[in-house]
């Protein structure tokens, strides 16, 4: 008795004294809150991505296909003087960019009208409608542009019922600039909706008192306050192009070899792995310094 | 070498179709200098096969192309035999070459591997001799089957050919009511923009086949055995012939769909293609140029520590019976290398065994390159030949 009634209280002792002492040590709290996800991060994430790094300074064996962990910089040597693959990395830099422009100027107004005009019930409509692509699988959607596409799909039908000849954009750079631009315009739409959803009305109606019609507002006040958003949508667009190899395969024609293509062949049918991980280093850096860019624009506060 | 329909994993095994990385055997060639030969053979030469068939184990572990353990030939053999016929559908010939290499050793019996893997499997190690005295069909398969160059070396047989199938030109009767007679049409500038070739390295072969006829001066003796300026020959044909390229497919779905829409009129394709935009009344047809023509053999080789050899020598003497042999032909779109096995084809389809050459006499064969793993070392023993390595590499530059 006299020996548990001297343990009982120590021990409530102990637990107030651990709260209290992590009380007073906010930051040892949030460290202990956040060590299990970041050290899952670290671990899962930043380690793979730095193995990826390394390998790319390996090479393998022209014989044995082994790699072998020789330092060198063939790799990279070969990446910026073969003029295939700066075609390559040009192609892919230069559709991404393509589509993330075109997604914003069909994302802006889509979101404006969702966001300022549209009524409760619209906006719900739309916003399911914005999503509802979705839910098909990623493949369904793409097949679907090729029957729309091809030779004799459902668009030179529609152009030669009147009279029109017809458009052979089907596996073509067109193609793949359409497909993309369709498949990423929903992760465009959402971020610009949010950024413009935030914009207050008060300022709307400051301006019109101020004598600006609704276009100047929109220019000058909604458009500076919405591009965080529009930035944030871009990084999407960005990059899900950036990294994609699936559509170039299914709607590109000869020659629309992406990175992510030469990695995938390089990785699954040459085995030479160090030179598939030189290459994918070119899609990090580019989107490090696009993130870069994009945080000076405010995009980071908008997601 | 074809489970096109199959759909997800058919683009994967076409694009590695050819994908033979050759890990030991460019270094055996490397050591063949001291054997006085060639090339070291193959680590398994000197296992001795099994010279009878004992009763079975009862199990049968088998890697196989999908489809190519069917029931409907797989069932009377376990019915008949009492092996339980496990499979493993591999996706592409690296994958096959993987399962085989890291299966521990003792977990597969057989691999139903196409030409492009065999070399590979054979110089790893990995498939060990068999002895086709104990398949009674042996002696009716096509001369050339016997023992092709992609699964016998030096007269000892790394397992028993199964099936083939020609790369022919199909070309649309719309556009070509004369019958081309020459490959020349996928390279003529005529066709720009309709034209559709195979999106694998071993399409320079099919180039380096054409110049065999085309730039005698070249020298070309085997298109998968090039020097590197006649690598570089094939290499420059190809880079003209990209720009007459609609699309390179990777699916054999992708050309049907293409012939189908009126996307391309001419391209190089399997008989599997031809016959099912045939059977879908697509105005096309097939045929093998006077240049002759590219293809693949597939080959059930047995697992180096196999662990029931019984049932699979058993498994390999049922799928070499004429029966067996047209239904896996019919079920594929693929050709026997039984020569009995044609009536048995007529029986189910009738006109199926002219149709798929079943019946072609052997000289037919030499208008036929069946694919082989390119290495390092040619046949003359010299080592000026351009690794599959190099092939890939190459590749990329043609379809970038």
């Amino acid at each position: 008795m006299s020996v548990e009634s001297a343990e009982r209280p120590r021990k409530v002792v102990g637990a107030a004294s651990l709260q209290s002492f992590l009380w007073r040590r906010p930051w040892l709290r949030a460290s202990l809150l956040l060590l299990p996800p970041l050290g899952w991060f670290v671990l899962i994430y930043l380690a793979a991505l730095a193995l990826l790094l390394v390998t790319a300074f390996w090479r393998i064996n022209d014989f044995t296909t082994q790699i072998e962990q020789v330092w060198n910089l063939d790799n990279f040597r070969i990446i910026l003087l073969d003029p295939t693959y700066r075609l390559i990395i040009g192609r892919t830099v230069g559709i991404a960019a393509l589509v993330t422009v075109t997604d914003a100027i069909l994302a802006f107004p889509f979101a404006y009208f969702m966001a300022r005009v549209a009524s409760r019930r619209i906006q719900t409509l739309l916003f399911a409608a914005v999503l509802l692509p979705l839910w098909a699988s990623y493949i369904a959607r793409v097949y679907s542009w090729i029957l729309i596409l091809n030779h004799s799909g459902l668009l030179n039908w529609s152009l030669q019922s009147i009279g029109l000849p017809p458009a052979n954009i089907g596996y073509t750079y067109t193609a793949m600039w359409i497909v993309f631009s369709y498949i990423w315009l929903p992760f465009m739409i959402i971020p610009t909706y949010a950024a413009m959803e935030r914009v207050p009305e008060s300022l709307m109606e400051a301006a019109a008192d101020l004598g600006a019609r609704r276009w100047r507002a929109v220019r000058d006040v909604v458009l500076p306050l919405a591009l965080p958003g529009v930035v944030a949508g871009s990084i999407f667009t960005f990059s899900l192009t950036l990294g994609d190899y699936i559509t170039p395969i299914l709607v590109g024609g000869a020659g629309s070899t992406f990175i992510g293509n030469v990695v995938y062949s390089n990785v699954g049918i040459a085995n030479n792995v160090p030179f598939a991980a030189a290459l994918a280093t070119v899609p990090v850096a580019i989107m490090a310094l696009y993130l870069l860019g994009a945080r000076r624009l405010g995009a980071f506060e908008a997601l | 070498m074809r489970r096109i329909e199959a759909g997800s994993g058919a683009w994967f095994r076409l694009t590695t179709a050819a994908a033979a990385v050759t890990i030991a055997l460019t270094a055996c060639g490397s050591t063949g200098g001291s054997t006085g030969s060639t090339a070291a053979p193959p680590p398994t030469a000197n296992l001795a096969p099994l010279t009878t068939i004992g009763p079975g184990e009862g199990q049968l572990n088998l890697i196989a192309w999908e489809g190519y353990t069917d029931t409907s030939w797989a069932k009377p053999f376990t019915a008949a035999t009492g092996c339980k016929v496990n499979a493993k559908y591999a996706g592409s010939s690296d994958e096959m070459v993987t399962l085989m290499a890291g299966g521990g050793g003792g977990q597969w019996d057989m691999v139903s591997a196409s030409g492009d893997a065999d070399l590979r499997l054979i110089y790893g190690g990995d498939v060990r001799p068999m002895n086709p005295d104990l398949i009674p069909d042996f002696g009716d398969f096509q001369t050339y089957f016997k023992s092709p160059p992609y699964n016998t070396i030096g007269g000892i047989h790394y397992g028993i050919s199964l099936q083939w199938g020609p790369n022919v030109l199909l070309y649309s009767t719309k556009k070509f009511p004369v019958k081309p007679t020459s490959w020349s049409v996928i390279y003529d500038p005529a066709n720009k923009g309709l034209v559709t070739v195979p999106d694998n390295p071993i399409q320079i072969a099919d180039a380096a086949l054409y110049l065999m006829s085309t730039q005698k001066n070249l020298g070309i003796t085997d298109p998968y055995e090039l020097t590197q300026k006649q690598f570089d020959a094939a290499i420059v044909l190809l880079k003209q012939q990209r720009l007459l390229v609609k699309k390179y497919w990777a699916l054999a779905g992708d050309e049907i769909s293409l012939f189908q829409s009126g996307d391309v009129v001419v391209g190089a394709a399997w008989p599997y293609q031809t016959n099912t935009l045939q059977a879908a009344k697509a105005p096309v047809a097939d045929t093998i140029p006077v240049e002759g023509a590219t293809g693949w053999g597939d080959t059930w080789m047995l697992a180096t520590n196999a662990p029931h050899p019984n049932c699979a020598y058993l498994w390999t003497k049922w799928v070499s019976t004429p029966t067996v042999q047209a239904e896996q032909a019919l079920f594929f779109g693929e050709t026997p290398v039984n020569t009995k096995a044609c009536a048995k084809m007529e029986a189910l389809s009738a006109g199926s065994c002219a149709q798929y050459h079943a019946d072609a006499p052997g000289s037919y064969f030499d208008t036929i390159k069946f694919w082989k793993t390119p290495i390092a070392t040619c046949n003359d023993g010299s080592k000026n030949c351009i690794p599959y390595s190099q092939w890939q590499t190459a590749w990329t530059t043609v379809t970038a």
